[in-house]
């Protein structure tokens, strides 16, 4: 039996916004695996976001609980939420957040020099395949490079958790398959317990273990008997 | 209302706490030109329309005692228009309830009726009536101290002789707008009041029956003054003139022309400032807000919207903040403008001041205003009118750095990557970093150039009443007196020693340039009333030699070592050479000293004191005020501590309310520059800063970047505010530098650290405030949004 890396009792999400209440999760009961690749599918405005965000200690539940292997993630307060951050999570967004002002070894660094016990920013940025690119700046770098040193900086730390809000959602397939496939090695060679949101059907197939979500609530989970690469993918 | 309209509001609405800083900087603009042009016009304006009215004269001159036969002689000098030749004279006042005694200026009433020139404006009561020898009328300030009205009394020492008198009248004299005691600089109204009586009494009591001792004269329009004053000059030197002075050295003129120098040089140099600071403000303000709106620009345009349609969209929101801003800074003006008024009324003495608000000045502050606002804003918006939709739509392009000097610095640094987002962003947009480190140091300076006038006067007073002047008291004597009187001063009951004073009219000449000033006799060793040299802080014996008050010296253009000529104005017109041997520095007056016994010699006759500088035992007061009153030959005493303490008074008085205006417009332009610098940092800011947020960085981390920057602006804005601060000091000690007085500048460590606390706090508290808007940055949502 794998050991649960997160797992949540009953959550449910309500934003107000003016008058209007908007229920974005409904009671959810969900388990992730340690070392796993999980995929989050469902249409927009299904909740996948929202529980992505409260797993990584980004936004909080309405009610429910859920944890962090023992730690209580809806029993923590913002300090405590900052410090699980920066101890356990990395973080990948569709519009790659890099600080332009930074070069790409030093958008790394930027995590390295606050984290426990991290790896080089080379090493990290090797693992992204962007060795050649280190000291180029955001505005210097393709959509794809980009993408891949704000992954290289999520690993960085060498986090348990790699939390993915549609890392592609803004790249070709091309360039799109790249980010997937650092994504993929990084599972692969670190063990580092991954969470994708796509709407891309498609990268299910990568995935141990899909979550589909429907009208803020689980429709069903599945999990791969056989994994395919992110470059067997059709796009 | 059309649609952008309503967006316009809504922007203004959004934007509320930005627009206010910025309406806030533009209002101390406003405020301080609505002021400051209000005060000066209607001080200037008021002034013209009472000399006018009263008749005020152009030129004046004392004299020992001139017959009443030079009268016509005078006025047949080219130019002049009419003569008033009087009597005025000092007496020694006794008024019940008050120990220590008054001083009067007793000026004379022709006999037939009222004076012609200088005339007397009647507050209250009537003029004397000839004949009746008890009747005065006195100026309106004294009464007001003493609340005296028509048929109250005092007494008073007419030349040793004491009589009661009874007022008749209160009245105003444009002579005494700003009445100051003789030697004195600021009012003290309870011990100094000016009377009028009338003549044949004054001629009486002063042994100057057909005689004058004081001529006072109006010009034609055109007439050439400096012949005039060298015509009376030549007239009156038989009868010991001390030479013709225009309305340039006439004391309360003199004052009233400081007055409106000061308002001049506020109006020239505070509102640039502020204008300059808004424009700034709101060209940064409205920059952001168009790279942020760069997609509905776009899609405006898309629509069809105009480029200048929409620029002029942005122009209002411009205009929007300057009304405000306008408004704000009119009411201030107003409320300032009245305290104004009030000062006004204690110190200067007009018949009707009424502080104009001129809609004119209004008018002229807003359009003024308005432009700087407009002018901020026309460089932001010139990239609204050339962006084409397309380019607009899509997103923009990220912010280019590029490695540089910086980094070559940072890699032998090396710093953490956090403190690099800070110098990158400093050298990626250099000018707006330099243009906030200008705004936040002029706040710094303005509390610089506000507060050092209280350090200045404070080194002026320690100078004037404790190094130089160290006498408790000043006996002044009616006539000049041999040296062997002083034995008669230290035999009057309290007085423990006296020294002599003398001084003698004169006119230096050095090359083409000369100047009428008046030559103190000094006796080597005298310890009450010293010649200090301010800076050095040693005293400069004059020898054989002369010595110069500093800005005479610049005025002759005579260093130590030359040698320059002197004519006395009460003797011949003989010019004697005298070398100068020393400057120093008083802050009153034009001096220069020489030996007594040397000056007598070149006015030939024996050492002669005027007064005497006297130590008082404080015990025995009372005795030797009571025996001054009643002693003939001296005509007043005048004590060093109520000087001081008037001049205290004043000058507490105005220092603060103008420390405090300092303080506060300097702390709203702090405010203004680093509250909006913070909240556009944030605005561009708000996704890095998320995604470090989101990396795990503590609040106080993120907040370390976005203030970061401010801070290290403001290290670097504080010490140049300090430096443009002593500048502005400097320049205003050099404006207020005039034949009457000078201020020292002097600028203690306190002022310089108060002035860096006041910027320090208005930069935190606004920082503060920012830093509340990064903790309650919400991070899902700024990261979901496109930049």
């Amino acid at each position: 039996m794998a050991t649960r890396v997160f797992h949540t009792e009953g959550i449910t999400k309500v934003y107000h916004t003016g008058a209007v209440e908007v229920h974005a999760l409904r009671g959810v009961n969900a388990e992730l695996f340690m070392g796993e690749f999980t995929v989050l599918l469902g249409a927009s405005g299904s909740g996948k976001s929202t529980l992505l965000n409260i797993l990584g200690g980004l936004d909080r539940a309405t009610s429910g609980r859920a944890w962090f292997r023992d730690m209580e993630l809806t029993a923590m307060n913002e300090r405590a939420l900052t410090r699980y951050r920066r101890d356990h999570v990395g973080f990948v967004f569709q519009f790659y957040n890099l600080v332009p002002s930074l070069t790409a070894r030093e958008n790394v660094a930027l995590v390295t020099e606050v984290a426990k016990n991290p790896m080089r920013p080379e090493e990290a940025l090797e693992r992204v395949g962007l060795d050649h690119r280190l000291d180029h700046f955001p505005a210097e770098l393709s959509g794809g490079e980009q993408q891949r040193v704000a992954i290289a900086r999520a690993i960085a730390k060498r986090p348990e958790v790699l939390l993915c809000d549609e890392p592609t959602g803004a790249l070709d397939s091309n360039t799109g398959v790249q980010v997937l496939d650092a994504l993929d090695r990084i599972n692969r060679e670190m063990g580092t317990t991954t969470v994708i949101i796509t709407h891309n059907a498609g990268i299910r197939k990568m995935a141990h273990r899909v979550i589909r979500f429907a009208d803020g609530n689980i429709a069903g989970v599945s999990v791969n008997e056989r994994r395919i690469g992110a470059r067997e993918i059709e796009w | 209302m059309r649609a952008l309209d309503r967006k316009l509001l809504r922007d203004i609405r959004r934007l509320w706490a930005q627009s206010l800083a910025i309406a806030a900087v533009l209002a101390g603009g406003v405020l301080v030109m609505v002021m400051s042009y209000g005060a000066q016009r209607s001080l200037s304006q008021t002034r013209d329309a009472y000399y006018e009215r009263a008749r005020f004269a152009h030129v004046w001159s004392e004299a020992a005692r001139a017959p009443q036969t030079l009268v016509p002689e005078i006025a047949a000098i080219p130019g002049v228009a009419e003569v008033e030749a009087r009597i005025s004279e000092f007496a020694v006042l006794d008024i019940p309830g008050l120990e220590a005694p008054g001083l009067a200026q007793i000026v004379s009433i022709p006999e037939s009726g009222a004076p012609r020139l200088n005339r007397l404006i009647l507050r209250e009561g009537r003029l004397p009536v000839p004949g009746h020898g008890d009747e005065v009328v006195v100026n309106e300030a004294f009464a007001l101290a003493h609340d005296y009205h028509p048929g109250d009394g005092f007494s008073v020492t007419l030349n040793g002789q004491k009589r009661a008198l009874t007022i008749t009248g209160i009245v105003l004299s444009p002579e005494f707008i700003y009445s100051v005691p003789p030697g004195g600089m600021m009012p003290d109204d309870l011990h100094f009041g000016v009377m009028w009586m009338p003549e044949a009494t004054l001629a009486a009591a002063f042994n100057l029956s057909g005689a004058f001792n004081s001529v006072s004269l109006a010009l034609t329009r055109g007439a050439n003054l400096e012949q005039v004053k060298d015509r009376l000059e030549t007239l009156l030197k038989p009868y010991g003139g001390t030479g013709p002075y225009d309305r340039k050295a006439q004391t309360s003129n003199a004052f009233l022309d400081g007055e409106l120098k000061q308002w001049d040089m506020m109006v020239k140099v505070l509102p640039p400032i502020f204008l300059a600071i808004t424009a700034f403000l709101v060209n940064m303000v409205l920059g952001r807000l168009i790279a942020l709106e760069r997609e509905q620009i776009g899609l405006l345009k898309a629509l069809g919207y105009g480029g200048l349609e929409i620029a002029w969209h942005y122009m209002k929101l411009a205009l929007g903040i300057g009304a405000i801003g306008v408004v704000l800074g009119w009411v201030g003006g107003y409320w300032a403008s009245i305290g104004i008024a009030k000062v006004y009324g204690d110190f200067f003495h007009f018949p009707y001041l009424v502080f104009l608000q001129r809609p004119s000045i209004y008018a002229l502050s807003a359009s003024i205003g308005l432009s700087a606002a407009l002018l901020g804003a026309g460089f932001a918006v010139r990239r609204v009118v050339t962006l084409s939709p397309a380019v607009a739509m899509a997103p923009p392009a990220p912010t280019r750095f590029r490695r540089g000097l910086l980094d070559r610095v940072a890699a032998l640094l090396r710093p953490r990557q956090t403190t690099m987002m800070i110098l990158r962003s400093i050298g990626r947009w250099p000018l707006r970093a330099a243009m906030t480190t200008l705004g936040i140091s002029m706040s710094a300076a303005m509390i610089v150039a506000g507060l050092f006038m209280i350090d200045s006067f404070d080194e002026l007073l320690d100078v004037a009443f404790v190094q130089v002047n160290r006498q408790d008291a000043v006996i002044t004597f009616a006539a000049p007196r041999l040296e062997t009187v002083l034995d008669d001063v230290e035999n009057l009951p309290g007085v423990m020693a006296a020294e002599g004073g003398f001084s003698a009219p004169a006119r230096l000449y050095h090359g083409p340039r000369s100047r009428t000033i008046a030559i103190e006799g000094r006796r080597d060793g005298a310890r009450l009333a010293r010649v200090f040299d301010g800076e050095r802080r040693v005293e400069v014996p004059p020898g054989d030699g002369i010595v110069l008050e500093a800005r005479l010296a610049r005025h002759l253009d005579a260093r130590v070592g030359d040698v320059i000529e002197v004519e006395f104005l009460q003797r011949d017109s003989t010019r004697h050479k005298v070398v100068v041997t020393g400057t120093v520095q008083t802050f009153f007056g034009l001096g220069a000293y020489m030996g007594q016994d040397r000056l007598a010699a070149l006015m030939q006759g024996a050492p002669q004191v005027l007064l005497a500088n006297v130590m008082i035992d404080e015990s025995r007061q009372g005795e030797l005020f009571e025996a001054i009153k009643n002693a003939p030959g001296i005509a007043r005493i005048t004590l060093m501590e109520n000087v001081r303490k008037s001049f205290d008074a004043t000058m507490a008085e105005s220092a603060n309310i103008s420390v405090a205006i300092f303080s506060i417009v300097a702390s709203v332009i702090a405010v203004g520059v680093v509250y909006n610098s913070a909240r556009i940092q944030l605005s561009e800011r708000a996704r890095e800063l998320a995604s470090l947020r989101i990396l795990g960085f503590t609040r106080g981390e993120v907040s370390y970047i976005l203030l970061g920057e401010l801070f290290l602006l403001v290290a670097a804005a504080i010490p140049l505010g300090l430096w443009l601060g002593h500048g502005m000091a400097a320049g205003m000690v050099a404006s207020f530098d005039s034949d009457l007085y000078s201020i020292p500048l002097l600028i203690t460590r306190e002022t310089y650290i108060r002035a860096a606390l006041v910027v320090a706090a208005a930069s935190a508290g606004s920082a503060l405030i920012v830093r509340r808007r990064i903790d309650r940055m919400d991070l899902v949502s700024v990261m979901k949004t496109r930049e």
